[in-house]
């Protein structure tokens, strides 16, 4: 059993924020996911779907940021309270912002255009499932307040950013053998661009998962 | 004093004995004074019993030995979460918002509806991952504000809805291939009526032959496949000489000079279908000629097992070996170790598929035994009809 705080109240604003950000990291998740779908599938419905959820995340990254305040404001948290509550906070922010890489995804789903000769298009699946994947245990590391998982992420990073590089010399060559797809491959570089942004986003997260487990604040990295 | 101790002295006792006597007597008043005082006993007052803590803890109890995931919630708290559950989501879900334990959306929005449900949640626990979650609150007012949470893991079914639609998916493509090869040749002719020499007509013509050959024998090993399905609860029912059986195969390879056919001199008598257990013996030398290296020589054996009541088939080869990695997948139907070059071989993919259901149908087992660079052997162990040894 998880030592409840001595100020129930506290304890209560603090599961609260805690369900928040999980809510919020949930619908990003999915969010990822549904983006790609649209995009390999070239499902409309679906995109719009994505775009229109969209606003539930930023609404939970208002309703987090009131919350952290008025805990700040009224219970005046100490040592891992006080780091628990601002890592939260700067988590919903990154949070809301990979929630806007899936929508910027699912938005380009529109500019493929012959989608079933495309060959491209096989390559980014595999690179989202690792970063969604990525966000997947971050959020787990921090639901279990685990330092450890949260490092394992962070080494994830890295081959998000090794497909990065070859999807992108992929796509370039492509569009000098076939110039007419140049728009189309011009899109998927900017999906590939937002799921390199998105694991990046993990890796902060991490960090800060990290940070709120610790106390301690992991060195900034070489290739950030 | 003085007086009797000189009396004493007097009276024959030394000093020295009653100096000592004095001695201990002032020592054990002294360990008097330094014994440490009695620990003060702590004081106790009767605690009231948590009632609340002591249901909570009852209830984890007895859902801790369910097998599929369970948890109970408060208002929006797990307080108790079985071992299966900890597994599945891992061990920090207990004290925590039932939101951070799940995150999906879906699952959020049953957590929020205010009676309970059944819902499908895909990737909750990892891509390609798919629960069944259930909310139901718990009966009674002694349950009144309690809910709890099953989740039951329905990855298995789904992978199997899967498995059908990608054996139609991979037949369209197996079929297609070579028939689009048939398409292309055939067309290329058509399209030059003055038509080419003749080194080419007769390479064009080998090819439209062959590709044709490999459709035809794609689809007899499907139906075969699907008669093997339909009837693989029948136990089949004639009796077969299984050595004369892999005999009779080992000759229709002859021509290929590798072939070492081993067997006892008795009459191995098994249940079974002719017919079929030609096809497999035939298969699974086809499988060790093709991908073994020209020149090593295959051995099929017949043997009955020492002092068992079974019969065992085995074929080796000395060829390059199966990473043990692809073992446990080499009978699922178009599963391929290294899918260009056992096509360049004419394989149909369905070779050792069909080896397992004939196995299965004899309520026989197959073993792939394979060491890289050394070789491969599959043994096939089939039970004797009983009284006939």
């Amino acid at each position: 059993m998880v030592a409840e705080h001595t100020v129930k109240a506290f304890d209560e604003d603090i599961t609260r924020l805690r369900g928040l950000i999980g809510e919020m990291g949930g619908l990003a998740e999915v969010a990822i996911g549904e983006a790609m779908d649209a995009l390999v599938k070239g499902s409309d419905a679906l995109a719009q779907a994505v775009i229109a959820r969209d606003k539930r995340i930023d609404a939970l990254e208002q309703d987090i940021d009131q919350l952290t305040v008025r805990i700040i404001a009224l219970r005046a948290p100490m040592a891992d309270d006080l780091r628990e509550v601002i890592a939260s906070l700067k988590i919903a922010g990154m949070v809301e912002r990979v929630g806007d890489y899936a929508k910027n995804i699912a938005k380009r789903s529109g500019g493929i255009k012959e989608r079933a000769q495309f060959e491209p298009l096989t390559l980014l699946p595999a690179m989202a499932e690792i970063a969604s994947g990525m966000i997947h245990d971050v959020l787990t590391a921090y639901a279990a307040r685990d330092a450890q998982a949260a490092m394992a992420v962070i080494e994830c990073d890295a081959k998000v950013d090794a497909f990065y590089d070859s999807v992108f010399r992929n796509l370039v060559s492509h569009m000098m053998e076939n110039p007419s797809t140049i728009s189309s491959a011009a899109e998927l570089l900017f999906v590939a661009r937002s799921l390199e942004r998105i694991g990046d986003h993990a890796t902060n997260i991490a960090e800060m998962v990290y940070f709120a487990a610790t106390g301690e604040y992991l060195g900034d990295r070489k290739d950030a | 004093m003085a007086l009797t101790v000189a009396g004493l002295v007097m009276g024959g006792i030394s000093l020295p004995a009653v100096a000592l006597t004095g001695g201990i007597w002032l020592i054990s008043l002294w360990f008097e004074w330094l014994r440490p005082p009695p620990p003060e006993q702590p004081i106790h007052i009767a605690e009231k019993p948590d009632l609340d803590a002591v249901a909570r803890a009852a209830m984890q109890a007895a859902i801790e030995p369910v097998g599929v995931p369970l948890m109970l919630t408060d208002s929006a708290r797990i307080f108790a979460a079985n071992s299966a559950a900890r597994l599945a989501l891992g061990a920090h879900v207990t004290g925590q918002d039932a939101r951070v334990a799940l995150r999906h959306p879906d699952a959020v929005r049953l957590l929020d509806m205010a009676e309970g449900g059944t819902l499908t949640l895909r990737g909750l626990t990892g891509t390609r991952t798919l629960w069944q979650m259930t909310r139901e609150a718990l009966p009674g007012e002694a349950g009144a504000g309690l809910w709890l949470i099953e989740l039951r893991d329905r990855t298995a079914e789904a992978d199997m809805g899967r498995a059908h639609t990608d054996f139609v998916a991979n037949a369209s493509h197996e079929l297609r291939t070579p028939l689009s090869s048939v398409i292309g040749y055939v067309e290329t002719l058509a399209e030059n009526p003055g038509g080419y020499d003749a080194a080419t007509m007769a390479r064009f013509l080998g090819t439209v032959l062959r590709e044709a050959r490999r459709m035809d024998s794609l689809v007899s090993d499907l139906m075969s496949l699907s008669q093997l399905e339909a009837e693989k609860h029948d136990a089949p029912t004639g009796h077969v000489d299984l050595a004369a059986v892999a005999a009779r195969v080992a000759g229709e390879f002859a021509h290929e000079r590798r072939v070492k056919f081993e067997r006892p001199d008795a009459v191995i008598a098994v249940a079974g279908d002719t017919r079929q257990l030609e096809q497999l013996v035939r298969n699974l030398v086809d499988n060790a000629l093709k991908y073994a290296d020209g020149e090593k020589p295959v051995t099929v054996t017949v043997a009955l097992r020492t002092g068992g009541r079974n019969a065992v088939l085995a074929v080796a080869d000395q060829g390059p070996g199966i990473a043990p990695e692809h073992l446990p997948h080499l009978t699922r139907r178009f599963y391929r170790t290294d899918p260009g070059r056992s096509r360049a071989a004419g394989g149909t993919g369905l070779g050792l598929a069909i080896v397992k259901h004939i196995v299965e149908r004899h309520r026989g087992t197959l073993d792939i035994a394979s060491t890289l660079g050394e070789g491969t052997t599959v043994t096939v162990t089939l039970p004797l009809i009983a009284g006939e040894l």
